[in-house]
């Protein structure tokens, strides 16, 4: 089975696992224990955030741990909005962010929150024009992806960083999900956001595991309440096994990021060709200074479970653009905002890489592909 | 340095291996998102679904009914903020206890800073509290009771049976935080008119980081996670198949063995009677004597102060703790123990919970008794 569907979820790496089974087993106690057995799994626990301080370039007690993706852009977009009302309640983020960010936002415009959008071209990436006067006094969140999940579209944050901060009070969060482990840490250098969330099982680490990192000290109210755990900004027991086999997810995605990340450009420029050849047929979503890793295409005119139960049948795995919409049956907003032919908008497929892939599985994918075209032409109408 | 012996089962316990086992195969194998069409997604989906109707059955709730969270305090967070913001029209009343979880108490806290009125009720000396008084407390706008169903620092069990038939004609939503009682105690949601329930799998040798929220059919509940459609759309996340699976486990193995357990544990609650009495040392035994968790164990020691008391048993191996783990960091006096005793009462410098779990022994139990008695006798003399 030939699996490019990386974006959605990806296989923990065999050490991530060896580390997770590891202190599950010697460090199993709880890290707010005064005993010491509670004092050895807390000790664990700053040294896994201090790894990952290391790594994203900011120190530990910058560090939350959370359950996820999705709960790190709930608790950056409620958290920063709680912690700086005071100072204006107008919210700037993109058309195309991940539903962890839109329905948060949603859920604070009901509650007399501002919410601005910022539109894409049609390759995905928003106009920093347009941000600066978007921009006001009593803004007090941007946030915007680094690398768009459904298509790969990265965005120009360092730019944006420098226009908010020249601009404004505004904290500057970046999911940087899909980016991390693909492109270089975002704190890095003096200009950046001031906040970005990262999931485990997006960079062959845990489900479940996740992590908010801020570049100076957290300012934010905290989303979860109880025991007052991670600094009383994220309360619940903490995970060490999760929080260690973050670290070393982490750790082994940025430094074996050069080559990953040449082997995705590599196969990212040989489908980029292949569908080329395709002409009218096929469209790409991705642009080719995109992420590497990510790739997303339309075949005119064919709805795209069709071929991903066609590609299936020879054992290859690809997603629709997303694996959180992909029950939904109407287009994604994130193909709607890039305003794509409307023959194009069934049949968007992405193929997502994982550092599991290897040359034969693009090879493997490009032959089954084109028989899955030719068998399917009867089925394409228009 | 002598041996340890853990008897901090209450603030998390150890996985047990048959638990390991699954989650790490699951990991290997249903690493899939459950959330994608493709065959690697139904796969992860299906080892979903079977662990949640496993799960279920347990309580004897439906499949649907179970909202999987990050934990004990997510569910109960979720139960409390969302109670009140899908209902908050209805009325905004909350009646709890005094002697809640921190989940609990902090979430009620934060609902009274935006305009919700809550009521704490107190406890008697056994930290019980009457459904009598829960009924004289109940208004027309209340839209929430919240009272925990085992008490994690004193063991106490309150009337749950006796609660939920004064609010089952109330228009009030019930809520009651399980996370020490699963797993030690028969729950029926059913049965008990219980609306909410919160669970989590680290205090049963499941892993860390996963835990439920039971809620019934018809039940109004506002997300606390937003974003993606998964758990049909009550929480947004990446579903975490490996530890849900392993949880499930965790719930079997426990289930299989509750009886067996209970009657263990009262057996080691004799035992460490035995071995304060025969050394002689004065104690005296917090919560209630017959409703109460077999596992939580918590004692007085008159005459000892709990922060050198923990730190002499802590070099003796024996590693317990003095109320819940998460203000165990600072060592405030125990809320639970004030709502029990009052502010200035002795029990809040000399008291310390023993906890029982997996890989205990008799043998285990009476050394460690053993070894309290002879730091009590140490210092209080
Ligand atoms: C860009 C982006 N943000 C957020 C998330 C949510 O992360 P998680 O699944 O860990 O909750 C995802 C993945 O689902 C994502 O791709
Ligand atoms: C009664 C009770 N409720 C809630 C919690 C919180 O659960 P978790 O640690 O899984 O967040 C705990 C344990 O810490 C508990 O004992």
């Amino acid at each position: 089975m030939i699996y490019l569907d990386n974006s959605a979820t990806t296989k923990p790496h065999e050490d991530v696992l060896k580390t997770f089974l590891a202190v599950n087993e010697q460090y199993f106690a709880n890290p707010a224990s005064i005993h010491r057995a509670g004092v050895e799994s807390n000790a664990l626990l700053t040294k896994a955030r201090e790894q990952l301080a290391n790594i994203l370039h900011t120190e530990e007690k910058n560090i939350l741990f959370t359950s996820g993706g999705t709960e790190s852009n709930n608790a950056a977009i409620f958290g920063l909005a709680k912690s700086s009302n005071f100072r204006g309640k107008h919210i700037i983020t993109t058309e195309i962010e991940h539903p962890s960010i839109l329905e948060a936002v949603k859920r604070l415009e009901e509650e007399g929150y501002e919410i601005d959008y910022l539109k894409v071209n049609k390759y995905g990436i928003i106009s920093l024009e347009e941000l600066k006067q978007k921009l006001r006094k009593d803004t007090i969140i941007v946030s915007i992806m680094h690398v768009n999940n459904e298509m790969g579209a990265i965005q120009p944050i360092k730019e944006a960083a420098q226009i908010i901060h020249k601009q404004c009070q505004a904290m500057f969060h970046v999911d940087a999900i899909q980016s991390f482990g693909k492109l270089p840490v975002l704190f890095e250098g003096d200009e950046g956001p001031d906040v970005i969330s990262v999931s485990g099982h997006k960079i062959h680490g845990l489900k479940g595991s996740g992590l908010l990192a801020f570049r100076k000290k957290p300012q934010l109210k905290a989303f979860i309440v109880g025991g007052g755990q991670e600094f009383g900004l994220r309360s619940g027991t903490v995970p060490v096994p999760q929080a260690a086999a973050l670290a070393k997810a982490a750790r082994l995605a940025v430094e074996n990021m050069p080559v990953h990340v040449q082997n995705y450009k590599k196969w990212s420029a040989e489908l980029h060709h292949f569908f080329e050849q395709f002409d009218q047929e096929v469209y790409i979503l991705s642009p080719k200074d995109g992420a590497p890793h990510i790739l997303s295409f339309s075949v005119k005119g064919l709805k795209g479970e069709i071929l991903i139960n066609a590609l299936q049948k020879r054992d290859i795995i690809v997603s629709t653009s997303s694996a959180c919409s992909s029950k939904q049956t109407k287009t994604s907003h994130v193909v709607e905002a890039l305003n794509i032919d409307s023959r194009y908008k069934n049949g968007v497929l992405r193929l997502s890489f994982g550092t599991n892939n290897t040359d034969e599985d693009i090879a493997a994918f490009k032959k089954q592909f084109s028989v899955v075209m030719k068998e399917l032409k009867g089925e394409i109408t228009q | 340095m002598k041996n340890t012996i853990y008897l901090d089962h209450a603030a998390t316990s150890p996985v047990a291996p048959e638990v390991i086992e699954v989650m790490a195969r699951a990991m290997a194998e249903e690493s899939g998102n459950a959330s994608s069409i493709h065959t690697v997604g139904r796969r992860a989906r299906k080892a979903l679904d079977e662990a949640r109707t496993s799960l279920a059955q347990k309580i004897n709730a439906k499949s649907s009914e179970i909202i999987f969270t990050s934990g004990g305090t997510e569910a109960d967070n979720m139960a409390i903020f969302g109670t009140a913001y899908a209902r908050q029209h209805e009325g905004k009343h909350i009646i709890t206890t005094q002697i809640e979880h921190h989940a609990v108490l902090h979430a009620c806290e934060k609902l009274e800073k935006e305009g919700f009125t809550v009521t704490y009720l107190p406890v008697d000396r056994t930290g019980r509290v009457s459904a009598d008084q829960v009924k004289a407390a109940l208004r027309e706008d209340t839209i929430l009771v919240t009272i925990m169903y085992g008490n994690n620092e004193i063991g106490t069990i309150q009337p749950i049976a006796e609660i939920g038939e004064v609010l089952k004609n109330h228009i009030t939503t019930f809520h009651t935080d399980a996370v020490q009682a699963f797993g030690l105690e028969k729950i029926d949601v059913e049965a008990l008119h219980i609306d909410l329930l919160s669970v989590s799998a680290h205090k049963i040798n499941g892993p860390k980081g996963i835990g439920f929220l039971y809620a019934k059919t018809g039940v109004k509940v506002s997300s606390l996670l937003h974003g993606g459609s998964q758990e049909k759309k009550r929480r947004a996340g990446t579903e975490n198949v490996p530890a849900v699976v392993a949880f499930s486990k965790a719930a079997d193995l426990v289930e299989e063995e509750l009886q067996l357990r209970k009657e263990k544990y009262n057996n080691f609650k004799n035992i460490l009677i035995e071995q304060f009495r025969v050394a002689n040392i004065d104690f005296h035994i917090n919560g209630h004597q017959t409703d109460v968790l077999a596992h939580v164990f918590n004692v007085t020691f008159p005459g000892t102060d709990v922060e050198s008391f923990l730190i002499n048993l802590d070099m003796a191996g024996v590693l317990v703790s003095s109320g819940s783990a998460c203000t165990a960091g600072s060592i405030d006096p125990s809320h639970v123990l004030v709502a029990m005793f009052g502010q200035d009462a002795p029990e809040l410098r000399s008291s310390i919970r023993f906890s029982f779990g997996l890989g205990l022994t008799d043998e285990l139990v009476r050394e460690a008794g053993k070894r309290t008695a002879e730091i009590v006798k140490r210092l209080t003399s």
